[in-house]
């Protein structure tokens, strides 16, 4: 089974004005991925965008894989005005994913944005074990609460704004929380996807409090498949790939 | 049907091969692509020891390209030669290396270790805008690319010498004159275009060092033209490459006077595209009554 494929769009509708649900199929994709995971997505048949579009795996059904995306340039102004029942060409499942909590390990997700599509199969896999910090700059930032809300033990939403739930950077609700109610748990394991800013702050916090963890990374990418080193990022083991050694890393490994 | 080309003492079974930097070492596309069936692979530039690359964000897209500036990150010849060359060795396909030194004698060591170790091709970056020392210092100075040339031909023993030349020149067929004449068996042309692009919003470049190499179907009528002017200059064998994004493209580049074509940013789009591009180019001979792919070379009329 190649991972370079066409397939079908089944759905591509908007969930927001900024945001889209986008449904593939085909008998030709994989059954399995893993949380974390992404899909390189063709943009045009034309030149002009040229480059796929890396987008993570929101859910993965039989033959059928879900994503959720922010429009967000030209690329993925291209990939909304793409039809149902329309054929792309799609590449993947790339990357490798987030690596599973031990047992007795509360997991503890944030999330930033649009990096709840990466964290949300892994909330769905954690399900009542697992804290989920989301946070937006706005309220329209927040999407899938209400599936979230069930799925987890507890869902603490944050806006920049103020405009749902607690006031703030998902950060800062982190940072506040585990000085009082997650004080009492003996070993937490972050996992974190949002913008750049945030993950550093996380990784900041984190290693202040002696917490380990992930985080899922994003750069520019090309080829999707490590041939090119456009997304690489500096760990302390030197340039890593953000497509083929991620773009999960461990928290303490990016050098920011 | 006859698709064999000939670079120097090199036989490739079809013109299509890859270009330096866009294939990885053979290993990240073999999931897509039946290696046996390329003319040739050309690995990403080695150099003698191992490379970092450049700070990220290295890579961004532009209007049909992409600007680039990796830094020539790459495992460095003593892995390249344990790990990597076996593995491309495995398949029934030419391997090129594209080399890169700071200094005159760091390209000849590279080539005289390569050579020794029986790769099919040495190919000169002498055009990578991306790395502060060595390369296209070397591509921009027709007397420094003599120098450098006349000494890495007298320690290449088997192998085929191709030159890559930079388009950052304002006369390319002189560059490939002086490669010609220096002893190089090819030229390879073109490398990527230097460029940049800023994001207005944060006023930041693009790419975090600032200018970085275009490539793309953005570069391909440019390409070409310097294929046209180096093909009426020179008698050795052009390796035409620059936004090739199929059939279409890779005749024309034959066309103006290519022996053999490199895929490129195309891998990027499509990771089949050198398989793709070889269909197209068999079906272009049936259509059009052709037997013999090397009588296409500089078939231009004008």
């Amino acid at each position: 089974m190649s991972r370079y494929l066409r397939a079908e769009i089944i759905e591509n509708s908007p969930v927001n004005k900024s945001h889209n649900l986008l449904i593939l199929s085909s008998s030709d994709i994989s059954k399995n991925s893993a949380p974390g995971q992404f899909y390189m997505i063709e943009t045009a048949s034309s030149y002009d965008p040229l480059l796929k579009r890396p987008l993570s795996i929101l859910k993965q059904k039989s033959g059928a894989v879900h994503f959720l995306y922010r429009i967000k340039g030209k690329g993925t102004e291209r990939i909304r005005q793409m039809k149902s029942g329309a054929s792309v060409s799609v590449l993947g499942p790339l990357g490798n994913g987030y690596p599973l909590p031990g047992k007795n390990i509360t997991p503890i997700l944030i999330a930033g944005g649009i990096g709840i599509a990466s964290l949300f199969p892994l909330a769905e896999k954690l399900g009542k074990n697992a804290y989920l910090f989301y946070g937006g700059r706005t309220k329209e930032e927040l999407l899938l609460l209400d599936e979230l809300k069930d799925m987890v033990k507890e869902l603490i939403i944050s806006t920049d704004n103020g405009s749902a739930g607690e006031k703030g950077t998902v950060v800062d609700v982190l940072k506040d929380y585990l000085a009082s109610q997650l004080s009492a748990l003996s070993s937490q394991l972050i996992y974190a996807c949002g913008p750049s800013p945030m993950l550093e702050a996380v990784s900041r916090l984190a290693a202040e409090k002696g917490i380990k963890g992930y985080i899922s990374m994003e750069e520019n990418m090309a080829c999707g498949v490590g041939a090119c080193l456009g997304c690489s990022v500096k760990t302390k083991k030197g340039y890593k790939r953000v497509c083929k050694e991620g773009p999960v890393f461990s928290i303490e490994e990016i050098v920011w | 049907m006859n698709l064999t080309v000939n670079i120097g003492k090199l036989k490739l079974k079809n013109p299509v091969m890859t270009a330096s930097g866009t294939f990885g070492y053979g290993e990240e596309y073999s999931e897509f692509v039946d290696l046996n069936k390329l003319g040739a692979i050309v690995v990403k530039g080695i150099s003698l020891k191992p490379r970092e690359g450049n700070p990220s964000p290295r890579i961004c897209e532009t209007s049909c390209g992409m600007l680039n500036s990796i830094g020539l990150q790459n495992v460095g010849l003593k892995e390249f030669l344990k790990t990597k060359l076996p593995y491309v060795r495995k398949y029934d396909t030419k391997l090129i290396v594209n080399i890169l030194g700071n200094t005159l004698q760091e390209y000849v060591k590279l080539s005289e270790a390569l050579d020794d170790a029986g790769v099919d091709g040495i190919e000169l970056n002498v055009s990578c805008p991306n790395v502060k020392k060595g390369g296209i210092v070397f591509g921009t100075d027709k007397k420094m690319l003599a120098k450098l040339i006349g000494k890495v031909r007298s320690s290449v023993k088997n192998s085929t010498l191709i030159t890559k030349l930079s388009p950052n020149v304002s006369d390319i067929k002189e560059f490939a004159r002086m490669a010609e004449e220096s002893g190089s068996d090819a030229i390879s042309l073109i490398n990527t275009i230097p460029g940049m692009a800023i994001d207005i919003k944060t006023k930041k470049p693009k790419i975090a060092n600032i200018i970085g190499g275009l490539s793309g179907p953005a570069i391909k009528p440019i390409a070409v033209r310097m294929v046209y002017e180096s093909y009426r200059a020179v008698k050795i064998p052009i390796i035409g490459m620059g936004g090739i994004m199929n059939s279409e493209d890779a005749v024309e580049f034959m066309l103006a006077g290519a022996t053999a074509v490199a895929i490129g940013t195309a891998n990027f789009v499509n990771p089949m595209a050198t398989l793709a591009i070889i269909r197209g180019m068999e079906s272009f001979m049936k259509e059009n009554g052709i037997t013999d792919f090397k009588k296409l070379t500089g078939g231009l009329r004008c």
